[in-house]
C-alpha cells in the first residue's frame, strides 16, 4: 500500500523530470524568453518561437471561457437553488454522459454542426468570410466540453452556502432572487473563481477536439473568424515527423512541458482556494 | 420598487432555468446528430471486419481492429490502475486516517494530476518509450492511459471511502483485526459500489482518450496478438477516417463515432445501475 501510494504521488515530479530533459538541448543556443516570445517558426532551420501558438492557445482557451462563464454559474444557480428534486435526478447523469463524452466525439460534433454554422452563418452575419475551422469554432466546441467540468464544481460550491444564511437574507424581505445575488455568489467569489480557473486549465490542454475544427495554421492575427494553432495541436500534429528533424523532438517535448508546467500551477492555485473556502 | 424586484426576479429565474434546460438539449442534438449522420453507414461489416485492402479508398472491411485494440488497451489500463490506486486509496484512508493534513494533501494533489491533459502524459509515454527504445505498441499505450487513469481511479474511490463512519472501522480494529486486513475486508467491502464507479469511469476515460495514444500505441489493421505490436483505437480511427477526402470513409467515421457513444453511453448507465443495486444491499 505504502508502495502504490509512493508511485502515485511520484509520478508527477518523472513526468516534469522527463520532460524537461527531453526538451533540455533547446535550452542550449536559445534563451528561454526567447523561445516563448519569438514568433518565427521554422523547424528546418532551427527556429522555434512559440509565441503565436501560445497565443493561439490563449485566444481559443478565452473565448471558451466567454460562453462557458454565464451558462455555467446561471445552470449552477438554477439547480442548487430553484429547481426541483427531480430535474435534479434528470441532471446528473445528463452532466456525467456530458463529461465522459470523448473528446474525439466533440470533434466530430463541431465539424457536422459548428464548423459549418461558423462559415454559413456567423461569418456572413459578421460582414466576413471564413472556411468554418476557425478560432470561434474551437471556442464553441471547447465551451460545451468544458460546461460539465466548470459545472460540477460550481454546484460543489454552491452547496456549501448554509441554509441559514439565505433564510435570514430571506426574512429581511429580499426575493430569492435577491439572496442569491448577494449570499449565494458574493459570498462564494473564491469558489466561483476557483471553478472558472479550473475550467480554463482544461480547456487549455484540450487537444483532439480543438484540432480538429481549428484550422491548424501559424497565424497570429487577432480575427476570431481565422484559424489557430493552439500547443496540444501543435504536438499532437507533429509527432510523426520529429525525429526526422534535428531538435523538433526537443522543442515538441518544450511544449508540453509548458503546458505541464502551466497546467499543473494553475490546478494547484484554485484548488489550494477551493480547499481553503470548504475548511472555513 | 417592489414591481422592479419581481420583473428581476422572474428575469434571472427564467434565465437560469433556461441556460440549465439548455444543456439537456445539447447533449441530446450531440448524440442525436452523431447518430443520424452515422447510422447510413453503421452495419455488422463495421463492427465485425477488419479493414481489408483499399478500406481507406471505400473498399470492404470495418473497424474491428480499433474496436480490440480500445478494449485491450483500456482493459490493461485499468487492472494497472486498480492494482497501484485500490491499495493507495485504501492507505489514504486507513493508515493516514488520524493525519488529516497529510490526508488532505494527498488529495489536493491527486485533484491538482486529475487536471493534467493526456496530450502531456502522452508526450511523456513517447519520450519513455523512446528512452527504453521500444517502439509504438499495445504495452507503451497500456501504460500512458495508466498514467492517465490512476488519479482518476483514487480519488473517485477515495470519495467514497472518506464517506465510511469510522466507527466500523474501529469495530474492525476492537475485534483484534489489523489494519491491512480493516483495509481490504472492512472497508474495500463497505466501499464496493464506489469501487465500480471508478473502474468505470476510469474504463470510460481510457476507452475515449485520444491524445496519449496517438504517440504510444501507434495504428494498425491487424488485431494486435503481442504486447509489442501497435494496436488500434476507436478515437483514432474516427480521427484517421474523418481526414479522409472520401465521403464514404468519412461516412465511417460517423459510424464509429456512434460505437464508440454508445459504448461510453452503455458504461455510463451500467454504472449508475450497478452503484445503485449494490448500495442497497450493501446498506443494512
Amino acid at each position: 500500500m505504502v508502495f502504490s501510494m509512493i508511485t502515485i504521488l511520484i509520478i508527477p515530479f518523472i513526468i516534469g523530470v522527463g520532460l524537461y530533459l527531453k526538451a533540455a538541448p533547446l535550452f542550449e543556443n536559445q534563451s528561454l524568453l526567447k523561445l516563448i516570445f519569438s514568433s518565427s517558426w521554422a523547424p528546418s532551420t532551427g527556429e522555434f518561437g512559440f509565441w503565436p501558438f501560445i497565443t493561439g492557445s490563449l485566444y481559443v482557451t478565452l473565448l471558451s471561457f466567454l460562453f462557458t462563464a454565464p451558462v455555467c454559474l446561471f445552470a449552477a444557480i438554477y439547480l442548487t437553488q430553484f429547481s426541483s428534486p427531480g430535474l435534479i435526478r434528470v441532471m446528473h447523469p445528463v452532466i456525467d454522459v456530458l463529461a465522459g463524452l470523448p473528446s474525439v466525439i466533440y470533434g466530430v460534433w463541431g465539424i457536422l454542426v459548428i464548423v459549418p454554422f461558423v462559415s454559413d452563418y456567423a461569418a456572413p452575419f459578421f460582414g466576413t468570410t471564413s472556411s468554418g475551422y476557425s478560432v470561434l469554432s474551437g471556442g464553441i466546441v471547447l465551451a460545451v466540453m468544458c460546461i460539465p467540468y466548470t459545472l460540477n464544481m460550481l454546484i460543489e460550491v454552491f452547496n456549501t452556502v448554509p441554509n441559514g444564511l439565505k433564510e435570514a437574507s430571506l426574512s429581511l424581505g429580499a426575493t430569492m432572487w435577491e439572496s442569491v445575488k448577494h449570499v449565494v455568489i458574493r459570498g462564494n467569489y473564491p469558489g466561483i473563481i476557483s471553478a472558472y480557473g479550473l475550467g480554463i486549465a482544461k480547456a487549455f490542454g484540450e487537444t483532439i477536439a480543438v484540432m480538429m475544427v481549428v484550422g491548424n495554421m501559424v497565424k497570429t492575427s487577432g480575427n476570431p473568424f481565422e484559424a489557430a494553432y493552439p500547443l496540444p495541436a501543435l504536438i499532437a500534429n507533429n509527432y510523426g515527423e520529429m525525429l526526422s528533424i534535428p531538435m523538433y523532438d526537443a522543442a515538441l517535448m518544450f511544449a508540453a512541458f509548458l503546458l505541464f508546467i502551466i497546467i499543473l500551477m494553475i490546478n494547484l492555485f484554485f484548488r489550494y482556494l477551493i480547499h481553503k473556502t470548504k475548511r472555513q | 420598487m417592489r414591481r422592479v424586484k419581481i420583473i428581476e426576479e422572474k428575469f434571472f429565474i427564467w434565465l437560469s432555468a433556461f441556460m440549465t434546460y439548455s444543456l439537456i438539449a445539447v447533449l441530446a442534438f450531440i448524440i442525436l446528430v452523431i447518430f443520424i449522420k452515422g447510422f447510413g453507414a453503421l452495419n455488422w461489416d463495421m463492427v465485425l471486419k477488419t479493414p481489408r485492402g483499399g478500406y481507406y479508398y471505400g473498399g470492404e472491411g470495418g473497424v474491428l481492429n480499433a474496436i480490440i485494440g480500445s478494449l485491450y488497451i483500456a482493459v490493461g489500463a485499468t487492472l494497472i490502475a486498480i492494482i497501484i490506486g485500490v491499495p493507495a486509496a485504501l492507505y489514504l484512508n486507513v493508515q493516514l486516517i488520524r493525519y488529516r493534513r497529510t490526508q488532505n494533501t494527498i488529495r489536493y494533489f491527486l485533484d491538482a494530476l486529475w487536471g493534467i491533459p493526456s496530450i502531456v502524459y502522452g508526450a511523456f509515454g513517447f519520450s519513455l518509450m523512446i528512452f527504453f527504445g521500444m517502439n509504438a505498441s499495445l504495452l507503451a499505450g497500456i501504460i500512458t492511459v495508466a498514467l492517465l487513469i490512476v488519479p482518476i481511479m483514487v480519488r473517485t474511490f477515495d470519495e467514497v471511502l472518506s464517506t465510511i463512519p469510522k466507527g466500523l472501522h474501529e469495530a474492525s480494529l476492537a475485534l483484534g483485526s489489523t489494519r491491512t486486513e480493516t483495509a481490504f475486508k472492512v472497508l474495500f467491502k463497505q466501499g464496493f459500489p464506489g469501487f465500480i464507479t471508478a473502474v468505470l469511469l476510469s474504463f470510460g476515460r481510457g476507452i475515449g482518450d485520444a491524445a496519449s495514444v496517438l504517440f504510444t500505441a501507434g495504428y494498425t489493421d491487424n488485431i494486435p496478438v503481442n504486447l509489442d505490436e501497435p494496436a488500434a483505437t476507436l478515437p483514432l480511427a474516427i480521427f484517421f477516417q474523418l481526414g479522409s477526402p472520401i465521403p464514404e470513409v468519412r461516412d465511417r467515421a460517423f459510424a464509429s463515432a456512434i460505437i464508440l457513444t454508445g459504448i461510453i453511453l452503455t458504461i455510463s448507465i451500467g454504472a449508475r445501475i450497478l452503484s445503485k443495486r449494490y448500495s442497497k444491499t450493501n446498506l443494512t
